[in-house]
């Protein structure tokens, strides 16, 4: 039910220009690994500089096959993951025995995200999408502008300057599922010591022809005893 | 990858204090009674938990007007829905009603929502909508520009599974405390509590709630210091 939609046509009072976020989810990563896909993502949503909340889920099953994990604008997050429910809904509808794959979910978000944009009213996030279907592993990326890729390994906002050149020095084929979870975990870790919108409470999802699980929350230790950190403004007082 | 446009990092902040918390068996819905244009106090004693059922009310924060109009339509909407569904609607469809007009409205509203109630099927259900239009289901929420002051409060103080009592006062407390340091909140503290008994409205006036950091026991006037005391209060 659409009631006074801003992006009806024929409504006036409609205003064409691009919004700004409030309620927003920081990095998603995503990695192949040998039996799917893994995904991880912390559980805050942040509103501005406020950690808000802390316990909202950010990566969600699509239909059989796929996954989606989402960075930027909660409340858009919310309602491509309607839409998509829809999508999935007319699919399983045709009964044809067909079900939507990774790789066609993914270029339905690239026309959703792609679209908006060019209308000034772009769906404030950034998407990574994956899943497995017969046997083929799928790994993809949309960005609020349209920006669509696929490959081994992807995230989102502060992810891509911290964690993919962890994963670009690290990441092979045919990663365990021990392995692929450590190599998260260590991605995670780093953003959690250098993004200041992360929180310490996070879920690793997997997808693999059998299906779609999400761990429960869980959180991350710490280090902070570094010799380098005991006494850092020895001999320079008022240095940091 | 993610466009930066100026800078996202201060959302605009809205005059007001409310709480939602639930309870064993219902919610508590809580608010301050300031609304101000400016500087100005327009209304000293206003009420901001307005009814959209008999078994959900809603706690509005920010643009007095848009927060009005959108519980004027979920209420028409709300009313509808009733007679055709036959039995009273639940918390979740009245959220959900909210939702939708802020998200599909969000360039040209501003209004934070709290809505919570009580219904057979759920219980005591408390949702938030912010600004943007993002609607999350949470055991307790706080909002409007008093709320920042609430966030650490909150971390200590909740916890799951409190009597009516018990969450009766932690929201009549808490309120009070944004109060005390928010210019934007102030008056008196209303709170309604919902559940499978019904509704019930409270008023603590200004004066019955307890005194913070640097606040003093109001007096009728300096005469009654002067003439009461024994000691010096009045030191050239």
């Amino acid at each position: 039910m659409k009631l006074l939609d801003s992006t009806d046509s024929g409504n006036s009072s409609s205003i064409e220009r691009t919004q700004y976020p409030y309620v927003t989810g920081t990095s998603v990563i995503g990695i192949k690994y040998k039996d799917g896909i893994l995904m991880a993502a912390d559980m805050g949503a942040s509103y501005g500089s406020t950690l808000r909340y802390k316990s909202v889920e950010r990566v969600k099953p699509v239909g059989k096959h796929s996954l989606i994990g989402a960075s930027g604008e909660i409340s858009d997050f919310q309602e491509i993951l309607r839409s998509l429910d829809e999508l999935i809904l007319y699919d399983n509808m045709w009964d044809d025995g067909n079900s939507l794959g990774p790789k066609e979910v993914h270029n339905y978000l690239t026309r959703m995200m792609y679209n908006r944009r060019n209308k000034f009213d772009p769906l404030w996030n950034s998407l990574v999408l994956g899943g497995v279907k017969n046997g083929q592993k799928y790994l993809g990326m949309v960005s609020m502008i349209g920006v669509h890729f696929e490959d081994n390994h992807v995230a989102t906002g502060f992810g891509n300057h911290l964690a993919r050149p962890i994963l670009r020095d690290e990441w092979h084929e045919n990663l365990t599922f021990e392995d692929g979870v450590k190599l998260l975990e260590k991605c995670m870790r780093v953003l959690l010591y250098r993004d200041r919108s992360a929180v310490n409470k996070l879920q690793i999802a997997k997808i693999t022809e059998e299906g779609v699980t999400v761990s429960q929350p869980y959180a991350l230790k710490t280090f902070w005893n570094f010799n380098a950190f005991q006494n850092p403004t020895v001999g320079a007082e008022g240095s940091w | 990858m993610d466009p930066s446009v100026g800078d996202l990092n201060s959302p605009h902040s809205m005059g007001t204090t409310i709480i939602g918390v639930t309870y064993n068996g219902g919610v508590v819905l809580g608010a301050d009674s300031r609304t101000s244009t400016g500087v100005y106090v327009a209304n000293r004693a206003s009420d901001k938990i307005t009814q959209l059922t008999d078994n959900v009310y809603v706690c509005r924060s920010g643009s007095a007007a848009d927060s009005q109009i959108v519980s004027d339509y979920v209420r028409y909407f709300l009313h509808q829905h009733t007679i055709q569904l036959g039995e009273p609607a639940t918390v979740k469809v009245a959220a959900n009603l909210v939702r939708l007009l802020s998200y599909n409205n969000k360039s040209m509203l501003q209004t934070g929502l709290i809505i919570g109630g009580w219904d057979k099927y759920e219980g005591g259900k408390i949702y938030g909508v912010p600004l943007g239009g993002t609607i999350l289901e949470q055991p307790f929420a706080i909002g409007g520009s008093g709320s920042t002051y609430l966030y650490g409060f909150f971390d200590q103080e909740w916890k799951e599974g409190m009597t009516k009592d018990e969450a009766e006062k932690l929201v009549v407390k808490a309120v009070s405390l944004a109060i005390a340091r928010d210019g934007a909140s102030g008056g008196v503290v209303r709170t309604v509590i919902i559940n499978s008994d019904g509704v019930t409205r409270n008023f603590y006036p200004g004066d019955s709630l307890p005194l913070w950091h640097e606040e003093l026991e109001p007096q009728n006037s300096l005469l009654d210091i002067l003439s009461s005391s024994s000691s010096e209060p009045m030191v050239s």
